[in-house]
């Protein structure tokens, strides 16, 4: 491998894409958009859940679990109907996300020894997140209720106390969640967008007669074509650190320079795939396709990134073992919410390792020099 | 225009949609992404986009090692949420086995927990949770104190006599068992549908300027108009069939429920990718090479996806949000999507969303329309 050579290629490259402005101005505008996207846009901390209440009983009892559904902040009752028959047209109305039904005997049950008293909430299924997350809010607020009334005027506490100590992340924010692992997210797009199109282009535009004419070697072609990408990476994720940090807080308790190090290595074997399919190929349409299906769609939903590897389908988990993405989630939430160092870290770094050498050796071989093919 | 000249117009739009075809088809691999793309984006994210938190690795610590402190145990691994994937008699393995990653939680019962219990002194059960994910600590802190609650009102009603508290029954309609599956796979025909319309014809125009073909065709006799019906025109078939092709697997593979009518689902999903077309006709003519129209598509697909509605609640968005999920075709097709397949609603319930569906499609036409003709 010759570097003047190497350099070259690196060279004719970053003309390429400095000559291309507009594509350049959106590789590095999309890191800082998407992460403003996920970072105000999206939080799962539902309040003020829309329901209606039917109370058949009308006691204080009744009243005071009304209280303690509103007092909660997490329900607004928009309504109180009068008959059970109203109750179905509120929820096919979309006016409210459920109905609190407290039955007749709410009062009397409650007071009875030994004997549950029952009331019923009926929710709109349709919208299966949000009614999850308001079953949760109900149980929560009447197993509290129902605690607190069954221990009315006795001494006593409950039998059992829950100490609960929340690690990495004791406000539980979903930001300090998702910054980190958006910066996975974003090389995986990065090294999509960029590289996949990067050796396809050649042919489509006939360029590749001249590159073949040339005395690169192949390694040397995708290593050179690599290089102006990899700055743009490495860049981007600065930026999103850093933004990350200073927007929205997120604290760095780990070591930056073992960060580096590893984003290194994930970018290396991201944009290696990538100048893979590309090679590959030969369609820019089609690269993209693949690309996109292959290293963003898997970064975003197997990564572990937002949804949580151990409630998915065990095929599925197994799945994931094969997206470097996964481990380098792990690696950025470990350095920069836990705080922890390669002592931790090194399998995922030895995974990391493996791919970017095996990207590499892809990418070089499925580059193909000869003409017809 | 005459009859004559109709026919002859009709037929250079035949001639130019049945090159497109050919163009796009002519190697098969194209055939095969283009048709078994969206059946794997289908499956990834029908089994991957889970909000149900399960199975939460839970690392032990049982100082007590009684029959009680083991129905405490018991009790939170029958719920299903919580599997017990280490035990350990140091508390610091704890943090450790939180450090690594390998328990998200971790439970630490105290030596004298059923003594405690017994004696009514109220032991305390640690427990510590890995934040990091914010959304499954935030649940498995929640399903925790509910089991434990439950635990200790059953021991104090056993004892004492004592009042059981309230039981909540909670019934769910249209999806009774709250899966976010069967919520989730109808949006993810929308998201498809509007990723392959905008992909094909956001890259139809510039692959043509790139490649140096556009000449020819402007040299042709095709009119404007004629050219950019044929090329939507191939690119709103496939959507059609790949719409078709999901659904199915949906309906089959997914046993998601279709309560509402096909008819009005179709017409959703013409008037949607009409929408969607004129968008990639817009970025097309506005890009100058395929990778910018690709980058250019993604500035506008992550944010259509996120303010959707789709993965994440519309509601709880900070007001600016909200009103920007307004102008977002997919937020308007999604809640017609899962309206027609979960709650079976029609035209009579989903009249507003057609009409600004429609609106937008017939805004989006005339503008791409325009500049179409201009960038020509």
């Amino acid at each position: 491998m010759d570097p003047v050579r190497l350099l070259a290629i690196a060279r004719k490259e970053w003309i390429q894409i400095r000559r291309d402005k507009r594509s350049l101005a959106l590789a590095f505008v999309l890191p800082l958009f998407l992460l403003l996207f996920f970072g105000y846009a999206i939080t799962w901390d539902v309040d003020d859940i829309p329901i209606a209440v039917l109370d058949q009983d009308r006691s204080s009892a009744s009243r005071e679990l009304i209280e303690a559904f509103e007092a909660s902040g997490y329900f607004t009752v928009m309504e109180h109907l009068e008959s059970a028959s109203d109750v179905g047209i509120e929820l096919i109305g979309d006016v409210v996300l459920g109905v609190l039904t407290i039955p007749p005997a709410y009062a009397r049950d409650l007071a009875a020894p030994g004997r549950a008293a029952e009331v019923q909430l009926l929710l709109d299924g349709s919208d299966a997140n949000t009614s999850t997350i308001a079953l949760n809010y109900a149980d929560a607020i009447v197993a509290r209720h129902g605690a607190r009334v069954a221990l009315a005027g006795r001494p006593a506490q409950l039998p059992i106390s829950l100490e609960v100590r929340t690690w990495y992340n004791p406000d539980l924010e979903s930001r300090h969640m998702i910054v980190p692992g958006l910066i996975a997210v974003i090389m995986s797009i990065i090294a999509a967008m960029l590289t996949a199109l990067t050796i396809a282009r050649e042919w489509e535009r006939g360029t590749m007669e001249q590159l073949a004419s040339t005395p690169v070697s192949r390694l040397e072609v995708v290593l050179g074509k690599l290089l102006p990408y990899l700055g743009i990476g490495l860049f981007d994720v600065a930026v999103t650190v850093s933004a990350g940090m200073l927007i929205f807080g997120t604290p760095l308790n780990g070591s930056v320079l073992l960060l580096a190090a590893l984003t290194f290595l994930f970018l290396v074997g991201a944009l290696g795939l990538g100048t893979f399919i590309s090679a590959a190929v030969k369609s820019q349409v089609l690269a993209m396709q693949i690309a996109m299906v292959s290293t963003y769609l898997p970064a975003v939903l197997l990564s572990g990134f937002m949804f949580d590897i151990a409630s998915m389908p065990v095929v599925l988990r197994g799945v994931t073992f094969l997206i470097p993405a996964r481990y380098f989630v792990t690696v950025t939430r470990g350095i920069f919410l836990k705080g922890v160092g390669a002592e931790v870290l090194w399998p995922q770094a030895t995974l990391m390792l493996l791919y970017a050498v095996l990207g590499l050796t892809l990418a070089t071989h499925a580059f193909k020099k000869e003409l017809q093919a | 225009m005459s009859r004559e000249g109709w026919r002859l117009s009709w037929l250079r739009i035949r001639r130019m949609v049945a090159k497109e075809l050919r163009q796009l088809f002519r190697d098969d691999k194209t055939k095969r992404v283009i048709f078994v793309s969206p059946i794997i984006q289908l499956i990834l994210f029908g089994y991957a986009v889970n909000t149900d938190v399960r199975n939460v690795t839970t690392a032990l610590v049982d100082h007590d090692r009684t029959p009680e402190s083991r129905e405490l145990v018991a009790a939170l691994t029958a719920s299903g949420y919580f599997r017990v994937v280490i035990r350990s008699d140091g508390p610091a393995d704890l943090g450790l086995a939180l450090d690594q990653g390998r328990a998200v939680v971790g439970l630490e019962i105290p030596e004298g927990y059923a003594a405690d219990l017994a004696a009514g002194r109220a032991p305390a059960v640690q427990l510590l949770v890995d934040g990091t994910n914010s959304n499954t600590a935030t649940v498995a802190q929640g399903y925790a104190a509910r089991i434990v609650q439950q635990l200790g009102a059953r021991v104090m009603a056993s004892a004492g006599g004592a009042p059981a508290g309230i039981d909540l029954r909670a019934r769910a309609w249209f999806n009774p068992s709250l899966e976010s599956r069967v919520y989730n796979v109808p949006a993810v025909i929308g998201v498809i549908v509007l990723l392959m319309c905008l992909l094909l014809t956001a890259m139809a125009v510039v692959r043509e300027r790139e490649v140096g073909t556009l000449e020819q065709l402007l040299v042709s006799p095709l009119s404007a108009g004629e050219l950019m019906l044929g090329k939507t025109l191939p690119v709103a078939g496939i959507a059609l069939i790949q719409m078709a092709l999901v659904t199915t697997v949906a309906l089959l593979w997914f046993d998601v429920p279709l309560r509402g009518s096909i008819p009005t689902l179709l017409l959703a999903a013409a008037l949607f990718i009409l929408a969607g077309l004129s968008l990639g006709l817009l970025i097309s003519t506005f890009s100058a090479t395929q990778q910018e129209a690709f980058l250019a598509m993604f500035l506008f697909l992550l944010p259509a996806i996120i303010l959707s509605g789709f993965l994440y609640p519309i509601d709880t968005m900070p007001e600016l949000f909200q009103r920007l999920t307004l102008a977002n075709p997919l937020r308007h097709f999604l809640e017609i999507v899962r309206g027609i397949f979960l709650r079976g609603a029609g035209l009579s319930e989903l009249w507003v969303q057609f009409t600004v569906l429609a609106g937008m499609a017939a805004a989006g036409l005339t503008i791409a329309t325009h500049r179409f003709r201009a960038t020509l």
